[in-house]
């Protein structure tokens, strides 16, 4: 399936694209417009990575300032639009669906310095480079997003995604069409298939319950779900953090035949054996496999670890999550400095969606600290999830920091109903409403 | 949901289409103005051009159905509940309306003028009387 974007449309299309385009705002990806006045203002801003928040930020404070002084850092040359990466590893979409480059989207008249950070100084207002290279600022924001600890798995690495039934969607648009191989070689000849997530937080904590959905409905179309036994082997004692939706997915997983375990956490991988070791209260336990779907511990990248900047106690402390006002996003002992992403330490919402509706937010307390008008915006927590239960349905699934289902369309789109909607937008809609996010557009 | 305003709409339809969406609006624009064009040149609706255009209408309306089927990965056995219903038929009616509409205009500017009686036409004098 080639992207949409190079797809001959019919004349006809029109209309339903509008349906499906409003379909897609009820994934929070849509929003306010720019219709505001340019603020004059000289601050110095630093934005402390440029993936899909840091670049949302940029354009977005770009837009409500003239005259700021706006500088990105990040090295990372190539953007990844992440939430297709289920699609790439469905073998749906190939990896170039998900490809495009950071520079496309950086605002004209803002600094890219294309290094990491390497270490973070809010005593002095200022960031280290990789280079060394000392940058000041008035205010900072911290977009680094989030580390993929594949190496705290003994035994695992990233290398090994694609090989003797390893995958992982999460590693990059190679990894999730490589896990797609390997998955669709494992549709052919059955056998065990594991599914799971980690311990720590994570973003999009659908994708590993869309995973085992997309794993059963390949066997199923190809004839061979008797070959196959699925287990899914959940961290803690739910399969979702939202009690509703994890109910939900219960009896899907039963409908579908997929068995699940829970609080199995998953330690070591021995790729020869084919064995997966988890923690559980019982002890530790082996299981057995034919395709493993792995995803890794994720915490906060080192340069973060290593500053003042992460909570210093609470459970969002060990991996070194920035600490923030969960309704601001402001850093309560750095009134200067703001997180959003997947860095950000709130607890919920590691998506697209959550940066959508974080970046407004953040940028309106900034602008009004610069302006000596306080905002008002307040970030609820919310985010959703187009959640894939077989190639052609899912369930928009959206909710706020309280656990309370969030409808856009109430009476209409149904959160826990299995629909094609919900499918057409995940498919048609997201990807260009998120494009159009990242340039601050939407 | 926040507020939707028809920029934040248009900057996403050109996202998603690029420079499709340029074609797509050229062929809307073509397909009305040739419509508008051949009703004000007919004084009405030739009722045998308009037959031809609903029944290019119909297959549009299942082209529009199978080209999201296609797209889209998906097919009709994932149309379950009932908005996918109501998503089947705006779809379909969104193909029937373009294809009736656009053939019209097409036919309209392209077609022999083929001396045919509108639906809309004026009663001559001696009926009248009778």
């Amino acid at each position: 399936m080639s992207d949409i974007h190079s797809d001959h449309p019919m004349p006809s299309r029109r209309a339903f694209l509008k349906l499906a385009l409003a379909a897609g705002a009820s994934t929070g990806l849509l929003g306010l417009g720019q219709a505001r006045a340019a603020i004059r203002s000289n601050a110095r801003i630093v934005i402390a990575g440029a993936g899909a928040a840091g670049l949302a930020m940029a354009n977005r404070l770009n837009s409500m300032l003239d005259g700021a002084r706006i500088t990105l850092i990040d090295g990372r040359k190539a953007h990844y639009y992440q939430p297709g990466f289920t699609l790439v590893g469905a073998g749906l979409k190939p990896a170039s669906y998900v490809e495009s480059t950071t520079g496309e989207f950086v605002p004209r008249n803002a600094e890219w310095i294309e290094e990491a950070v390497a270490e973070f100084d809010p005593d002095g207002n200022a960031v280290v480079t990789s280079s060394g290279r000392r940058v000041e600022y008035d205010f900072l924001v911290i977009a680094t997003g989030l580390s993929l600890d594949y190496e705290a798995i003994q035994g695992m690495s990233p290398d090994l995604i694609g090989r003797d039934g390893i995958g992982s969607v999460y590693a990059g648009p190679q990894a999730a069409a490589a896990t797609y191989a390997e998955m669709s070689r494992f549709a052919d000849t059955g056998g065990v298939g594991l599914f799971g997530r980690p311990a720590t937080e994570m973003k999009c904590a659908g994708a590993p319950l869309k995973y085992a959905f997309i794993t059963e409905d390949t066997l199923t179309r190809r004839g061979n779900r008797s070959k196959a036994e699925l287990i899914y082997a959940a961290h803690g004692g739910a399969l979702f953090g939202v009690p509703i939706v994890s109910e939900k997915v219960r009896m899907l997983f039963a409908e579908r035949g997929i068995d699940t375990v829970y609080r199995h956490v998953m330690t070591a991988i021995d790729p020869v054996r084919k064995i997966a070791t988890y923690d559980t209260p019982d002890g530790t336990r082996e299981l057995g496999y034919d395709f493993i779907h792995v995803v890794p511990p994720q915490r906060a990248p080192q340069a973060v670890r290593n500053s003042p900047l992460p909570w210093q106690d609470g459970p969002l402390a060990a991996d070194g999550w920035v600490e923030a006002n969960r309704q601001t996003l402001r850093h309560p002992r750095y009134d200067n400095v703001f997180a959003v992403g997947d860095i950000a330490g709130v607890p919920k919402g590691k998506t697209a969606a959550s940066v959508k509706w974080q970046v407004p937010v953040a940028a309106d307390h900034l602008v009004g600290t610069i302006t000596g008008t306080p905002a008002t915006s307040v970030y609820n927590g919310y985010t959703s999830c187009p959640l894939i239960t077989r190639i052609g349905r899912a369930m928009l699934i959206e909710f706020d920091y309280d656990d309370n289902l969030v409808q856009s369309f109430p009476g209409l789109v149904a959160p826990l109903e299995e629909l094609w909607v919900s499918w057409v937008m995940k498919e048609t809609a997201l990807k260009p409403t998120y494009y159009a996010m990242v340039r601050g557009l939407a | 949901m926040q507020e939707l305003d028809p920029f934040v709409f248009f900057a996403v339809f050109q996202e998603m289409l690029g420079f499709w969406l340029w074609l797509l609006l050229a062929v809307a624009a073509l397909g009305i103005g040739s419509f508008v064009y051949a009703l004000v040149k007919d004084r009405g609706i030739r009722a045998g051009r308009f037959v031809y255009a609903q029944i290019v209408g119909i297959a549009g309306g299942f082209a529009a159905l199978f080209f999201m089927w296609w797209i889209t990965s998906s097919s009709i056995r994932d149309v379950g509940g009932a908005i996918d219903v109501v998503l089947v038929l705006a779809i379909w009616v969104g193909g029937f309306l373009g294809g009736t509409i656009l053939s019209y205009g097409l036919m309209g500017l392209t077609g022999r003028s083929r001396r045919e009686t509108p639906v809309v036409t004026r009663i001559p004098a001696d009926t009248k009387a009778a």
